[in-house]
């Protein structure tokens, strides 16, 4: 008697176990951890394509992207951080391509969380970003990013056919200068003496 | 015994069961201007009122103490579009994620000749302190705090606990109702919407 009631119990208890683990949430991407294994819809833009360094295709995956680091930042038009850090992320963006040894090395997109076409389009023309914006308006993606707050950037350094996460941090920068070298460092794309590797 | 094992099964179950429940709810991609401030609400009633007007009726008038420190009249603005935003309440997740995605919009609602009205049932200082955070907002923002819920239920958008629904109305340059929304409460609702409704009364 005693015993199936243990065998019982014990029954239940794994199988609420079960459901609470499917229940959880992913975690935001760690550093070290390979990126969340998400698809991007192919950008309609030619510029952006080309930007991408993408062929054809209806879909990518980040490590499909033509870069030895790419940073990604989640972001969302109503978050009022976002909106004042998106003319430094522009900034940054301008960094990368006015510099020779990082153009086409070091490249951006980003991800609008619970934005659907057009407040993506609106956000992009509000602050003339220049590089990739992928809408997610039903937070499939935001999802996958362990539904991180906004603006959070992540860095992933591009090795074959895999994506490394290297850097992973909620909220703003402050300096755009500052952040490409925290990036070029902690990507190892460049040695903290500042010389390329 | 036999009744024993039965009751510790049944406790069991339901112990683990409120474990289940414990986990955290979602962040819903909120902004971090808001980290630590915004009280996270369970999974709300989508709808919680009746509706008191319809599309072609007169909007009733209305004239609130809005945060500028003077008032604001629906009548002041007749021959333009306006859009009235009621959200259920400042320092809600939904809400805090709402009203600074239309402050950068102003071009936009100028575009449709429409004003932007933002409203809820706090008291000046209670919204004077949320929208601070969002930066310095562009459109009127009303509150319908005293007698509570006015305004909102005169248009049939005050639930039953004393919050507004997340409700847009359209009214057009002649006072009359175009477009109504009373939004599920947990949702936030799309801009394309709005865009589609201004588009038919350029």
């Amino acid at each position: 008697m005693k015993r199936s009631i243990v065998v019982l119990t014990s029954a239940i208890l794994f199988l609420v176990a079960t459901a609470a683990s499917a229940g959880e949430t992913t975690k935001a991407p760690e550093v070290g951890q390979e990126f969340p294994n998400i698809s991007l819809p192919f950008p309609e833009a030619r510029a952006h394509r080309d930007y991408l360094g993408l062929q054809r295709g209806n879909s990518f995956g980040l490590s499909q992207v033509k870069a030895e680091v790419v940073i990604v930042e989640i972001l969302s038009m109503y978050c009022p951080f976002c909106q004042a850090e998106a003319p430094k992320v522009n900034e940054l963006y301008a960094m990368i391509e006015n510099d020779e040894k990082l153009r086409g090395k070091v490249k951006i997109i980003g991800i609008a969380a619970g934005n659907t076409a057009l407040e993506t389009d609106l956000f992009r023309k509000k602050y003339d970003v220049p590089f990739p914006l992928f809408a997610d308006g039903d937070f499939v993606l935001h999802k996958a990013f362990g539904e991180v707050r906004t603006p959070y950037f992540i860095g992933a350094r591009i090795v074959g056919d895999r994506a490394m996460v290297f850097h992973s941090r909620l909220g703003a920068f402050d300096d755009p200068a500052s952040f490409l070298s925290l990036i070029l460092e902690e990507s190892g794309l460049q040695n903290a003496g500042g010389r390329p590797e | 015994m036999k009744l024993n094992s039965k009751k510790t099964i049944i406790y069991v179950f339901f112990f683990s069961l409120f474990l289940v429940f414990l986990s955290p709810a979602p962040s819903r991609g909120l902004s971090d201007a808001f980290s630590g401030t915004v009280y996270e609400p369970k999974e709300l009633k989508p709808v919680d009122s009746i509706l008191k007007v319809s599309v072609g009726d007169r909007a009733p008038d209305f004239e609130l103490p809005d945060l500028s420190g003077s008032t604001t009249s629906l009548a002041q603005y007749l021959g333009k579009n306006v859009v009235i935003s009621f959200v259920p309440a400042a320092w809600t997740p939904i809400c805090s994620d709402q009203w600074p995605g239309y402050n950068i919009l102003k071009d936009f609602f100028e575009g449709y000749n429409a004003v932007l009205m933002g409203i809820t049932v706090d008291n000046i200082p209670s919204l004077y302190a949320w929208t601070k955070q969002m930066g310095d907002l562009w459109f009127p923002v009303l509150s319908d705090f005293w007698p509570h819920g006015e305004v909102a239920d005169s248009f049939g958008v005050l639930r039953s606990d004393g919050t507004s629904e997340r409700a847009i109305f359209i009214i057009d340059g002649k006072g009359i109702i175009r477009y109504i929304d009373v939004h599920d409460i947990n949702r936030r609702p799309p801009l394309e919407t709005i865009v589609r409704e201004l588009e038919k009364l350029k």
